[in-house]
């Protein structure tokens, strides 16, 4: 007994008070910033490795991008990325980067789903499917709810069961051998559902798209509620992203 | 012997590996294995060639450092002798080339697919139709798991027969991760884009994967790798060794609903991945190896700080395990569960962390070094018992043995060497195989180039390809309800696997 306490007292406090604020330690790569300057364009885009990058102006699509960073290492002056972790957005649009322009990715309230905010507002199970995903945005969503993230303490949580669950995340670019499994998982979940993509094979297929082996006709046929960019997404990226799609900003204030 | 002797790393010319006709080579290669516990196969694969089909067998030496290479060329109509009666090891490699290119094996005990790639030579073979092993009997019954499983993890699909709450057998089937990424090496043009790729095949050996690539590529463009490059690569792979077993221990005190251990070793995973963080970007260590180059140099400032880091997590990781291992109710249900034999590893042809843990010392690290291994005298850590415990002991030496060596390293941090630029296009003709030891144990990364330097076949094997049969047995007269601690303690890898 006394030996388990001397654990955790030695352990000491380990979660994030507030996960809005935290900041990341080191060099993460979040948020892109494009300056104005002037570049060779063609060059740039050729640099990235899923063709996220655009020209005229320049652009970078987050859903498509794998944050390796090669780019800013060489267009420092063009491209840099700051250490903002919050990128998930309800809008694809919001998703794409834009030169000059320097400001939030959010989560438009406009186009969340009403019963969204009053029925999951509170409380919010979610069923994780990973579809060809590399296990590394799987470790992630693990993460969000181990000790220092915490997240169940904002009422989400991953349950076993789509039957128990209020939508689906799904990890991964959806492979041929998963489509029928991701289709049969989301109809077992009872409505009102919601989807959300985790990480950018998920989102855009990262660097499979086109493969032979990924199927992504799921995705055309129902709206995806929330995108959550990253290679894999971080921990606060998730959460942020959950809280902004669930909550109503009046509660958000409360909430810590 | 008719047959090619190359170290790790070492590129060849194709034509320089002995080609004979499938008897000999049948003959030649199951006399190197058959009996010899320092020699395993570390890779089998075949590539079309014209309207043949060319088979390429790596056989590694633990004791002479040496990895035999030999060649044939078949036609896919004829069917060939199967090594595997002889030597199961040999199991699901031909699976895997009886699933690409419809060569029959004779007498393989069950032919089945692998992984359902889209390129397979038969599509009518489909996940629907896969012919399980089952049972006529009023007393057996059958339990199906996955793919979709309780937690936050990759998908496969178990299927159990059991007497009651005894497990008599368990079959794998897997294939639901294949993203085609074979192909996609030789689809994708730019180094960047297989760097990237190798980094995706299994989101947990980031770094392993990444330094078999690395290796593969330099060696093929004729690059020597700076001090400082392998140095950085090796505290990574050192450091996504602590990270993956402390989060393993964690899953194994989860699946005994130990929750003290589950969340102490949970939360001690992420000093370590924030400091990858800190120094490369990202928590993974994705961005971090790249062939021919020093991405994110390592400073005596980071050796700075990961020496802070590890002061902290040293003492703190050693409570908690001291405290784990003296646990009574703890030990007994890790004890004497989910054992693999010494004579099964061996007849599996087990790898990595699933061999040492039966007390059969297979090691990159030691057997064929790489990066800084040469210098490090690196001795395997070696269990006997071959059950739970012995797997989260070796998880929990390995831990200690790393920090060792970070810490030694460490100690003098290489300046920054003026790398020159590395070729941009490989050798033309030629085979390369890499291997790196990885925290499960070896990959295996086999590279194939064109008359133009151009990658014709580049082959991947993650070490849970050989691995995943030791779930299989490790279960058997088990209760089910031990699945779960069985699983995680060995925690092999399905994207790895599918590709």
């Amino acid at each position: 007994m006394f030996e388990n306490i001397k654990i955790v007292y030695h352990q000491g406090k380990q979660f994030i008070p507030n996960v809005r604020t935290a900041v990341v330690p080191g060099i993460f790569r979040g948020r892109p910033v494009i300056s104005l300057e002037k570049v060779n364009e063609e060059e740039l885009i050729a640099t990235c490795p899923t063709d996220a990058i655009s020209g005229n102006p320049v652009r970078i699509d987050l859903g498509k991008c794998t944050f390796c960073g090669e780019c800013a290492m060489r267009f420092p002056e063009k491209i840099t990325f700051t250490k903002n972790y919050k990128l998930a957005t309800n809008d694809h649009d919001r998703l794409v980067i834009r030169e000059g322009e320097d400001k939030a990715v959010e989560v438009d309230p406009e186009k969340v789903r009403k019963e969204i905010h009053r029925i999951l507002g509170r409380s919010l199970k979610l069923r994780q499917i990973s579809a060809g995903g590399d296990n590394s945005c799987e470790m992630e969503l693990n993460a969000a709810n181990n000790v220092q993230f915490d997240m169940s303490r904002f009422g989400i949580d991953f349950v076993a069961s789509p039957r128990h669950a209020d939508g689906i995340v799904i990890t991964g670019p959806i492979t041929n051998n998963m489509a029928e499994a991701v289709q049969i998982c989301y109809d077992a979940t009872p409505d009102p559902k919601i989807i959300v993509l985790v990480g950018t094979d998920a989102i855009s297929g990262g660097l499979f798209a086109g493969s032979p082996a990924i199927d992504r006709s799921f995705l055309d046929k129902y709206p995806v509620d929330l995108y959550i960019p990253g290679n894999p997404a971080h921990p606060l990226t998730i959460i942020n992203g959950l809280l902004d799609l669930t909550r109503k900003k009046k509660y958000l204030k409360t909430a810590f | 012997m008719n047959c090619i002797s190359i170290k790790n790393n070492q590129t060849i010319l194709l034509s320089d590996i002995p080609e004979s006709n499938y008897e000999s080579f049948y003959d030649m290669n199951l006399e190197l294995v058959l009996g010899h516990t320092e020699r395993h196969c570390v890779n089998y694969f075949g590539y079309k060639a014209g309207n043949n089909i060319k088979l390429i067998c790596c056989i590694a030496d633990d004791t002479t450092h040496e990895i035999l290479v030999s060649t044939c060329l078949v036609h896919k109509a004829h069917a060939l002798e199967s090594f595997t009666p002889q030597l199961l090891c040999f199991e699901k490699f031909e699976r895997e080339i009886h699933e690409n290119f419809g060569i029959n094996f004779i007498d393989h005990p069950w032919l089945k697919p692998v992984r359902y790639a889209f390129n397979r030579a038969d599509m009518s073979q489909t996940k629907e139709n896969y012919p399980f092993f089952s049972i006529d009997s009023e007393e057996l019954h059958e339990v199906g798991v996955g793919p979709i499983h309780a937690g936050i993890i990759e998908p496969g699909h178990f299927r159990f027969i059991c007497n009651g709450e005894q497990i008599l057998h368990l079959e794998i089937q897997l294939g639901y991760q294949h993203r085609g990424i074979e192909q996609l090496f030789l689809e994708k043009k730019k180094l960047l884009q297989r760097a990237t790729l190798a980094e995706d095949i299994t989101g947990d050996t980031v770094v392993g994967h990444g330094t078999a690539f690395a290796h593969a590529w330099e060696s093929l463009c004729g690059f020597n790798a700076g001090y400082d490059i392998e140095f950085a690569r090796t505290i990574a792979l050192e450091m996504e060794r602590i990270a993956i077993h402390v989060s393993d221990l964690s899953g194994a005190c989860t699946d005994i609903a130990y929750q003290l251990g589950s969340s102490v070793f949970g939360r001690l995973r992420t000093p370590i991945i924030n400091f990858m963080q800190e120094w490369v970007g990202n928590r993974l260590a994705k961005g971090l190896i790249r062939p021919g180059r020093n991405q994110f140099p390592f400073t005596p400032i980071l050796a700075e700080r990961l020496t802070q880091v590890l002061d902290i997590f040293e003492p703190q990781f050693k409570e908690m395990a001291e405290k784990l291992f003296s646990l009574p109710s703890a030990l007994s249900r890790f004890e004497r569960t989910g054992v693999v034999s010494n004579d099964d590893a061996i007849s599996i042809g087990a790898v990595g962390m699933t061999a040492r843990m039966t007390n059969l010392n297979r090691d990159i690290r030691s057997s064929h070094p790489f990066s800084l291994y040469t210098d490090l005298d690196h001795i395997p850590v070696l269990k006997r018992h071959g059950d739970v415990y012995s797997r989260i002991q070796v998880r929990k030496e390995e831990v200690e043995q790393s920090i060792k060596y970070i810490r030694k390293l460490i100690s003098e941090v290489p300046v920054l060497s003026v790398t020159e630029n590395m070729g941009t296009t490989p050798a033309p003709d030629s085979f390369c195989l890499s291997l790196v030891e990885g925290w499960r144990g070896e990959i295996c990364h086999c590279a194939l180039t064109d008359s133009k330097g151009e990658l014709m076949m580049y082959k991947i094997k993650d070490p849970s390809f050989h691995n995943w049969l030791a779930l299989a047995l490790s279960v058997r007269n088990n209760e089910i309800s031990d699945f779960p601690i069985c699983n995680k303690s060995f925690n092999f890898s399905y994207s790895g696997h599918d590709l």
